[in-house]
């Protein structure tokens, strides 16, 4: 399952794609949305771990405008529950993903990406 | 005593590209119950299991933090297993994101000694050859992943490994040391059958 979580903490890493190498773009994607079990206190401590603006940005465009521009400065429930659901709870089932560099196109498949490269492709 | 991890999800069709717990799995689990206080401390956030097909011990490792704590356990072997799956070759994508940022990383390498080539051909391919191919001395893979784990071990971050005797555990050990600053201790080590397995497990020499 490609979680937005996942997908926050996935870079392209095709040789010499050093600069701009993320976050993927979505392409042709297939969306499910699975019921996950919310943790305030462990969404709040992952907070530090995310990319703030690629999630927005990613989020966004797989319809989910429930995040500010910039993260609140008084974190409250309403906003982790929306983070959570951002998080945790949005699937992609099936598509690709895009490096925005190198146009590298990562397939995904049954939910699981893959990130595999050919030999020459290699750093 | 903590409960063996469920696979029975896991068909004969899995089997065929990973490989079924064995006695190399269940050292692991016991090594990883015998650190159990070390591991709960660490409040990890993000765990790491490489290349080990099942996803066992770090379904194991989330029955240890227990149900107050999700870490996010990430499996690189591409099968699909109840953690994020992420098919790759070793963590290279996610090294740009996770610099020092995983709290517990776990290796259940390929170690059975084969020829480099065929080691590379297997690596290459999803194949069960690709979970025992270990390269010329059983290393190759192995050594591949030790040159890069520090770039993801976090500041008080935890990094299992299974070796086998033939590996040179004490050369690992201070290899590690000497290049990465990365000390380490035999957690436990066990005969079984023809091979002598070790689990050991790295930390930062000097932790800010
Ligand atoms: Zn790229």
């Amino acid at each position: 399952m490609v979680r937005l979580v996942t997908h926050n903490l996935l870079a392209c890493h095709a040789k010499d794609c050093n600069t701009n190498n993320f976050p993927l773009g979505f392409q042709n994607v297939q969306l499910e949305i699975r019921e996950a079990e919310f943790n305030p206190d462990f969404v709040r401590a992952f907070l530090p771990k995310i990319e703030w603006n690629a999630l927005v940005k990613t989020a966004r465009e797989l319809g989910d405008t429930s995040l500010p521009d910039e993260q609140p400065e008084m974190v409250d429930d309403d906003f982790l529950q929306n983070l959570h659901h951002v998080l945790f709870e949005l699937h992609v089932i099936e598509g690709a993903m895009v490096c925005p560099n190198c146009k590298h196109v990562y397939p995904i498949s049954d939910g699981i990406p893959n990130m595999l490269l050919a030999e020459h492709e290699i750093a | 005593m903590i409960p063996t991890p469920d696979v029975s999800h896991l068909t004969d069709k899995d089997y065929s590209i990973i490989y079924e717990p064995a006695e190399d799995t269940f050292l692991f689990l016991d090594a990883l119950e015998a650190d159990a206080g070390d591991l709960k401390e660490l409040k990890a956030l993000i765990c790491l299991e490489v290349g080990s097909g099942s996803g066992c011990i770090s379904s194991f490792v989330a029955q240890i933090l227990g149900p107050s704590v999700r870490a996010i356990s990430f499996s690189l072997a591409g099968i699909k297993v109840s953690l994020e799956c992420i098919n790759t070759s070793f963590a290279s994508p996610l090294i740009h994101r996770l610099w020092h940022q995983v709290d517990i990383i776990l290796f259940n390498p390929p170690y059975v000694p084969t020829e480099y080539e065929e080691a590379r051909f297997a690596q290459q391919g999803k194949s069960i050859a690709g979970a025992w191919a270990g390269g010329y001395d059983g290393m190759q893979v192995t050594n591949e992943f030790l040159e890069i784990v520090e770039d993801l071990l976090s500041e008080r971050g935890l990094f299992y490994l299974v070796a086998l005797k033939q590996n040179n555990v004490p050369e690992i050990q201070k290899r590690m040391l000497h290049e990465h600053s990365l000390e380490s201790k035999v957690v436990l080590q066990r005969r079984a059958g023809r091979e002598h397995l070790f689990i050991l497990r790295f930390k930062r020499q000097n932790p800010s």
